[in-house]
This record gives structure tokens, sequence and C-alpha cells, in this order.
């Protein structure tokens, strides 16, 4: 038994790292994809039947580029750099509740690597320590411009996750637990979080766009002013490790807004298939109804980045602390005096 | 097993710990700070105790530590402008570290021998709701006494800032 | 006149500092109007041409490299009055005027005509203004998709009557399908 469980969880983490990986190989080219549609164009075609190569000849291509090291005595800590970024983009995913469990020659298997009591918590640890991917990279670049970049990057976000935390305290007052697994099944057919939480959702929404150092909050690596930020200095797979780092990123957050706001793998009517389907087919389709949900937002964010330009630096600092603080406490205080007058019958 | 991992552990914290003290570069040392955070955090998960590692993590290597390598980098610290320390303030820091020496010493010579026998209360503590409990009920006092410093500390951060204002 | 009452383009108008309320300073409402925007571009008809499949439809008006034509009895028809090296705004033409002997009446219609007539293709402008000025209707810029090939070679620009007088078996067809019709 003991080694079932071994073997299942393995199959499962591999499973896991693949579909990561896949996604982040092919949010490269839905982005240059919807970026082009967006703005009347076609986008890459040429590879493979309507581009469907292109992230592979991209990568073909880093790798066959030139591996440069700029004049530093910390080439150690120049390679750190984009590992430690790609690690934490990776991490996250362990605490994912993938959907219920499923039942597989008479054994339940739980959809999830693993399902610990302090998930969100988890989530918070493993995004607070990717900024030193940034950090480090950039100062071991021994340039001033990604020095810069990384500084910017770090400042952000710590401000935005300070938001963050204080919206996801909001919500855990609603659902009275940390682990990710208990807040998915809360949110049982139509019960999503973001009907109670919708101030919530909003402030976890932009602190998310600003921890994956996506536009409009992409100031650590802006062309205009940094020339590349903090990785002007990287090239080759180092380079490829950055960017695939940030959409491997960009994937878990999609992932994590939906399990936290957006229901998760439920959907309405979820019970009927289960009564009339089985329940192995209603916790499939409860897989795919949360990849349906993820991949909206990570169209989201495409959608969003080319839309919406730039903050400038004091825009973004004003945002983060005189609006979304302000505001994520007031979502506190008001959630918790509706859970008083409702006395804990909201919906628990 | 688990003595195996406690003692690998034990080793990268002192490693890391002395490396922080030793290296000549900040950011180096800030770096080796960082690594001796997350194996206290390894030891914090040894005793089953997943919400405060977690925590440390978040609030030391998460926030603390990078807001210090943020000034470390800012501040630009170079061999060159470190400045020469009279000899009157290294004998005050040494004698000054000798005294904390001795004071910890005696402190853990005083102390209460290891427990060899855990009760079991049959709370699981690792649990935050229990946690919360605990916090709220019986170490009341100190958690709000703790409050009105962080607040206390955040209110003068905001004065300093604000103190040419004040003045004109 | 100081800077700030320039107005380049005629439309200057006052840059107001707007104090933001505190709705407007989240930004939502822009953004979600940003938004409808850039969703309705996602469905409108993409401009792009793919290239080597389809063909960008050329203008009527269009200009492609020159040719020096032919009569319907295959003579050359330029005179080597040089007008249109007169009128080329690039001076881009040159030309070099002979007499025609007796013996070369089936080659040039007129008594005189160009023994060298270049074109320097670095320099030409495709303005037509050739075309424009020939009495004769001997200059001509054809509908030729490539006006100038690649070269390596700042010689091989010049295009000297090799390149550019038109073939003789093209000026026979002409003359055929002109008898047909």
């Amino acid at each position: 038994m003991d080694q079932a469980i071994i073997i299942e969880k393995g199959i499962f983490i591999v499973a896991i790292f693949a579909i990561t990986m896949l996604f982040a190989m092919y949010e490269t080219l839905a982005e240059r994809k919807i970026a082009a549609w967006l703005q009347d164009r076609i986008g890459p075609n040429r590879a493979g039947p309507g581009g469907i190569l292109q992230p592979l000849a991209d990568g073909l291509k880093l790798f066959s580029k030139e591996e440069f090291f700029p004049a530093t005595q910390n080439r150690f800590l120049f390679i750190c750099g984009p590992a430690i970024s790609m690690i934490t983009a990776l991490m996250t995913s362990a605490v994912i509740p993938w959907g219920s469990s499923l039942n597989i020659m008479g054994r339940d298997v739980v959809l999830q690597a693993t399902d610990i009591n302090i998930g969100i918590l988890y989530v918070f640890g493993v995004l607070s320590i990717g900024v030193y991917g940034i950090m480090i990279g950039g100062w071991a670049s021994n340039n001033k411009f990604s020095l810069m970049g990384a500084m910017r990057a770090a400042s952000q976000m710590i401000s935005y996750e300070v938001a963050m935390g204080l919206s996801i305290i909001a919500l855990t007052m609603m659902t009275q637990s940390l682990s990710l697994s208990d807040i998915a099944a809360g949110q049982h057919g139509w019960r999503w979080n973001v009907l109670y939480q919708p101030v919530g959702f909003l402030i976890f929404l932009v602190c998310s766009f600003a921890e994956t150092n996506r536009t409009p909050f992409d100031l650590a690596e802006c062309e205009a002013e940094l020339i590349g930020g903090y990785h002007t200095e990287y090239s080759s797979m180092k380079m490829g490790f950055y960017l695939f780092a940030e959409y491997a990123s960009m994937f878990i957050s999609s992932t994590v807004l939906a399990v936290l706001y957006f229901g998760a793998y439920n959907y309405p009517g979820m019970d009927w298939v289960k009564d009339n389907a089985g329940a192995n087919i209603a916790s499939i389709l409860g897989i795919g109804v949360l990849f349906i949900k993820i991949c909206f937002f990570i169209f989201f964010y495409m959608w969003i980045r080319w839309t919406v330009p730039r903050f400038r630096y004091d825009q973004l600092m004003k945002l983060g602390w005189k609006m979304l603080i302000p505001l994520a406490i007031a979502n506190i205080v008001v959630t918790g005096i509706l859970i008083l007058f409702f006395d804990n019958n909201l919906h628990l | 097993m688990i003595t195996i991992v406690f003692y690998i552990l034990s080793a990268i914290t002192l490693g890391t710990a002395f490396l922080t003290i030793l290296s000549k570069n900040p950011i180096h040392s800030a770096i080796y700070l960082v690594l001796c955070f997350f194996s206290i955090a390894g030891h914090y998960l040894m005793f089953n105790a997943q919400f405060l590692a977690i925590v440390h993590i978040i609030v030391y290597s998460g926030a603390i530590m990078i807001l210090m390598l943020f000034t470390i980098m800012l501040m630009n610290l170079n061999k060159e402008d470190e400045r020469h320390k009279p000899i009157l303030s290294r004998i005050a820091a040494v004698v000054s570290f000798c005294l904390v020496a001795f004071v910890l010493l005696a402190t853990f010579i005083k102390a209460q021998p290891a427990l060899r026998e855990y009760k079991v209360s049959g709370q699981d503590y690792q649990s935050i709701q229990v946690l919360g409990k605990v916090l709220l009920n019986d170490y009341m006092v100190p958690f709000e006494f703790a409050s009105v410093l962080l607040l206390v500390s955040m209110i003068g951060a905001v004065l300093l800032s604000k103190k040419e204002h004040i003045n004109s | 006149m100081s800077i700030q009452n320039i107005s380049l383009s005629g439309k200057k108008i006052e840059v107001s500092n707007k104090k933001m309320t505190f709705l407007e300073s989240l930004y939502l409402v822009a953004i979600a109007k940003g938004l409808v925007i850039t969703i309705k571009h996602l469905f409108t008809r993409k401009v792009t041409i793919k290239y080597p499949e389809e063909t960008r439809e050329l203008s009527p008006v269009y200009r492609g490299q020159h040719m020096l034509m032919r009569d319907d009895e295959g003579r050359e028809r330029c005179t080597a009055c040089g007008l249109c090296a007169l009128s080329c705004p690039a001076e881009a033409i040159t030309m070099k005027a002979e007499e025609r002997k007796p013996e070369e009446k089936h080659l040039y219609r007129e008594e005189k005509y160009a023994s060298i007539y270049e074109i320097n293709m670095l320099r030409c402008i495709f303005c037509g203004l050739c075309e424009e000025a020939c009495p004769k209707q001997a200059i001509y810029l054809t509908k030729s998709r490539v006006m100038v090939k690649s070269n390596t070679d700042r010689e091989e620009f010049i295009y000297g009557k090799e390149k550019l007088v038109m073939p003789l078996d093209m000026a026979i067809r002409n003359t055929q399908m002109q008898t047909a019709n």
C-alpha cells in the first residue's frame, strides 16, 4: 500500500510537471497569437500548421545561442538567478487540488500532490522567495540597469504581497480553512468565492498581475527605460529560463485564481452528473472545467497585457499602498461584520 | 533517517551562519543568511510545525531579508569605502560580545533540562485553529502587546520619513 | 513666442492636471473600457497578406522596371533626344546619340538613335517623369513586380541597353497579336 502511494504520487507529480511545462511552452505561442489578433494581425503561422511548432523553434533557437557571461566574479549567483526563478515557479503546483478524487481500480486517487493544511501560506511562501531569482540575477549581472530592474521587482513584489495577503485573509475568514483542498471543496456547485468576495477577488487579481511581473506591472523589465531590466545580461537558455519561468508562474497564478475564487473544479450541475454518469465522469469533467478556467485567466492576462500600458513607478506604489491596502483592510472589516451578522451561516 | 536529516540541516545552519559573518562581500553574507533561515525552517518542519516553518519563510526570507538585500544593493558597499575602525571601539565590541555570550551561556546552563518524555495533549498544534485559540486565549496580552509594538514602529517609520515636512 | 505656446499640429489643448476621484484613480472603469475595445479587435478581419501564397493587388498606377520599346516592325523607338534625361529629377539617365547608318534602317525607327542608354537604378526613384517626357513613346515603366534585382556590385545596377530594350521575341509577339486583332 505504501509503495502504491509513492508510485501514484510519483506519476501524478511527473504529470503535473509535464502539464506545467506544456502550458508554459504554448503560452509563449498563445501570447504572440493573441497579441497579433488584438492588433488585427495573424501572428506566427509558418512553423507547422498554424504555427503549432513555433515554441519548439523558439526553444531550439535559444539553445543554439551563445552562452554569454558578463565580467563579474559572481558566476555562481549569475547562474543561480534563473534557476531560482524556475524552481519557485514550479513549486507552487504541489498544493493545487486539480480535481476531486478519482476511483481507479478500487483505489481513491486524490488529485493533489500534497494536501497540507496551510496550503495558501505555502503558496505565499513560495511566491515571496520567487523574487530572489530576479534580485540575485539582476545583481550578479554587474550592470546598473539590471540592478535597477531587480530593485524595482523587489519593491513591487513586497508592496503587492501585503495587499494580496490581506485580500486572502478576508477569504479565509469565510472558508475557515487555509487548506486549498478544503477551499476548493467548499465552493461546491455554484457557490464560488468570487460571488461572496468580489472586492477581494479584484485585489487578488491586481496583485497577482504584479507578482508575476506582467504588464501593466512589468517595470522590472521595461525595455524603454531599463533595456530589458534584470535579464539584460542574460543570453541563451538562461534567458530562456527567465522567460519560461514567467510563463510557468502565469499558469500557476491563473490556477491559484481559479482555485481560490472561481470554484476550482466545481461547476453547476455537478451533483446531477455524479448521480447520472458516475463519480469518475464527474471528476474528469471537473478537471476539464478547471483547465477551462485556467485558460480563461491566461487569456485574461494576455488580454490585459495588450490593452493597458505600463504604470509609472510612483503610480504603481500609490496604487499598491494607498488604494489596494486600504481597500483590502476595509474588505476584511466588512467581511467580518457580515460574518457576525449572518452568525456564521453564510454558506458554511 | 530523521537523525541524519537533522545533522545535515544543523551542519547547513551552522555553516551558513558562520559564512554570513566571515564572507567579505555583504551581498554574499545576506544570501548565506537567507540559506540559514531556510535551514531553520527545515528544523521547524522536523518539529512538525508547518505553520511556523512557512511563516518563518514568508516573514524572514520573503520580506525582511529581501528588504535587507535591497538596501545593501542600493548602498553599493565596496572595500574601498570601508572605514578603519578605531582601536577603542574594537575593544568595546569584543567586551560587549563577551558579555552577551556570558549571559547566553548562563541562561542555557540554568535552563530546565530537556524533557525526555513528551506529554500527549491530544491537540493538533500544527493546526492553525488550535494555534489561534491558544494565541488569543492563553497568550492574549503578549499577543496584543506585540501588535501595539508593531503599530508604534510603523508610526515611527512614517514620522521619520516625514520629518522635514513637520519642521517647515 | 515661447515654447509653451507653440503648437506644430495646431491642435494644442491645455494640459489639465485634474484631480482624479477615488473611483477614477482605481483605473477600473478606464481599464474595462479599454478591454472592450481590444476584444472587439479580436474579431475584426485581419489585414495581413500571407505573402508567398497571396500577393497584394497592384495599384493601377504602379510603376515597375523601365523598358525601351520597339515599334510594330521591331525597331527601337528611341531617338536619343535627351528629354528623359532632362526631366529625370534623380539624374539617373545618361545616353549617347549616334546617327543611323543606311544598313541599320531595320533596327532604329528614327534617323538618330541612342548607342548608349543607361539608367542608374540606385538613383532612379520610379517617378515616371521620363515616361511622360518622351515624345516618341519609347520609354515605359512596366508592371514588373521585380523593380531592381539585388546584387553585390554597384556597377551592376547601371542598366544598359541590353537590359532595358524590349526583347525581340516580345516585340514579335506583340505585332502578331496586333495583326490578329
